[in-house]
């Protein structure tokens, strides 16, 4: 149903191919948070994963980094339509996280400190697809940006990289999370503008 | 909790006419837009304009709805940002006739809904920080027009006199019930009994409605200005779960 707007042409005519459509690159680092941001001191930082079964395993901040930091370098979409190129980025990936751990469960609840959470199907989380990261552009993560640990999802709009995340909750069925209950899509691929429902 | 929120049902693609266009500020320009179908909007939500130019290429951004309420006619406040794309269009460019596509309602948690249908009587303290003050005007009109009971407090923290939003109707407010408060960061009025600065903790805690009256608030402004008001308030023992915010721009 688009039709050109009378008088506009737009300023940044180069359409870089990276970015999905509906999405404008930005060279600073916009925040979006639904309330205050949470400060965690890595001395009491926790991670837990919660199995279908009610199962569940613990790390401390030093033993889920221990499982093995990676590198990664990937384009970030917000839905509030930026993206960020080419970002580098540290941190354990969820394969590490979730191996050995038995379930047969398809959705995955993330949970972060505050009470945010957002929800992602559990094989989108797995074979180098998300991570638990602690540093981006060369530096720990400012609780601004969820640090001292958040969710990395790349492939999906950046409200589901959890910011604070402090636990994956495995699930049966899916079950909308915060913003998914106000409005935005449950899977959330930019590629396909999965923007709202 | 699955359930589906009535705004969310509503989201959709709209066209909307462009009926009237004035300068709200130096650098800002008020919009009222009729939109045919418009499903009406919660205080405080937002919506996507998204602008289409001849060869195709289309540009995208969120703003916040001034205006509430079931009225197909709609109100934006838009401040141009020099680099911007969109915003200098719509501050500059559009004109009284125009066409422009707009998705929405958006947004259910940075709202605010009648005591008639929260039956919650809680006070609510509004703190925004410059062109952050559009969905508090959408908010502080829902209030007046539902006669709502709330008690309702707006600060407003801006550089100059000359760049608040819809004073005339602010001030109007503030006669009939609104307790507002400006902070002045750059220039003060001349009979201002404060002299124009960065706001302080001390100064926040004197404009807001103290924690053991546990007000909600919402916090409107860039990403700097939020975090700063949100950890003052959490520090001057505010409930973190009672803070709403949304912020514009990058750290």
């Amino acid at each position: 149903m688009s039709f050109v707007t009378r008088g506009f042409s737009g300023r940044n005519r180069e359409r870089d191919p990276r970015l999905p459509p509906g999405q404008t690159k930005v060279e600073d680092w916009p925040v979006l948070s639904a309330g205050p941001t949470p400060k965690i001191d890595t001395a009491d930082w926790s991670f837990t994963v919660t199995t279908e079964t009610g199962a569940q395993t613990h790390w401390s901040w030093d033993e889920l980094r221990a499982l093995g930091i990676e590198d990664i370098t990937t384009d970030i979409h917000c839905v509030t339509h930026w993206s960020k190129l080419q970002m580098p980025w540290r941190g354990v990936p969820i394969d590490k996280i979730l191996a050995g751990i038995p379930t047969h469960a398809k959705y995955v609840m993330a949970h972060s400190y505050g009470g945010y959470t957002t929800n992602v199907p559990l094989d989108e989380l797995l074979n180098g697809q998300a991570w638990v990261a602690f540093e981006a552009d060369g530096a720990p993560l400012d609780p601004e940006h969820g640090g001292p640990a958040r969710l990395l999802v790349p492939h999906l709009y950046f409200w589901k990289s959890a910011k604070w995340v402090n636990g994956l909750t495995l699930m049966d069925t899916d079950d909308p999370g915060f913003w998914e209950q106000a409005g935005y899509n449950l899977h959330g691929d930019p590629w396909k503008e999965e923007r709202y429902w | 909790m699955s359930a589906l929120p009535a705004a969310a049902a509503r989201t959709a693609w709209y066209t909307g006419t462009v009926v009237e266009a004035r300068p709200e500020t130096g650098s800002a320009r008020r919009l009222v837009i009729d939109v045919a179908g418009w499903p009406g909007n919660d205080a405080g939500q937002h919506l996507d304009v998204r602008l289409t130019a001849p060869d195709g290429y289309q540009a995208q951004r969120s703003y916040s709805i001034a205006s509430a309420g079931s009225d197909t006619r709609i109100e934006l406040a838009v401040d141009e940002l020099p680099t911007g794309e969109v915003s200098p269009f719509l501050v500059e460019d559009v004109a009284v006739g125009d066409k422009i596509e707009l998705h929405g309602p958006l947004g259910g948690y940075f709202v605010w809904m009648p005591q008639a249908v929260t039956h919650d009587p809680r006070p609510v303290q509004l703190i925004a920080g410059g062109s952050g003050v559009v969905p508090f005007v959408a908010m502080v009109r829902a209030h007046a027009a539902a006669n709502d009971p709330t008690p309702f407090r707006l600060l407003y923290a801006v550089r100059q006199p000359d760049d608040v939003f819809y004073r005339q109707e602010l001030a109007q407010l503030a006669a009939s019930g609104l307790q507002l408060d400006f902070v002045y960061s750059r220039t003060a009025p001349h009979d201002w009994p404060v002299p124009a600065g960065r706001i302080t903790k001390e100064a926040l805690e004197g404009f807001v409605i103290p924690a053991s009256d546990k007000p909600r608030i919402y916090i409107c402004g860039s990403t700097g200005f939020v975090e700063l008001v949100a950890g003052w308030l959490i520090e001057l023992g505010h409930a973190a779960g009672d803070i709403r915010t949304e912020r514009f721009g990058g750290k």
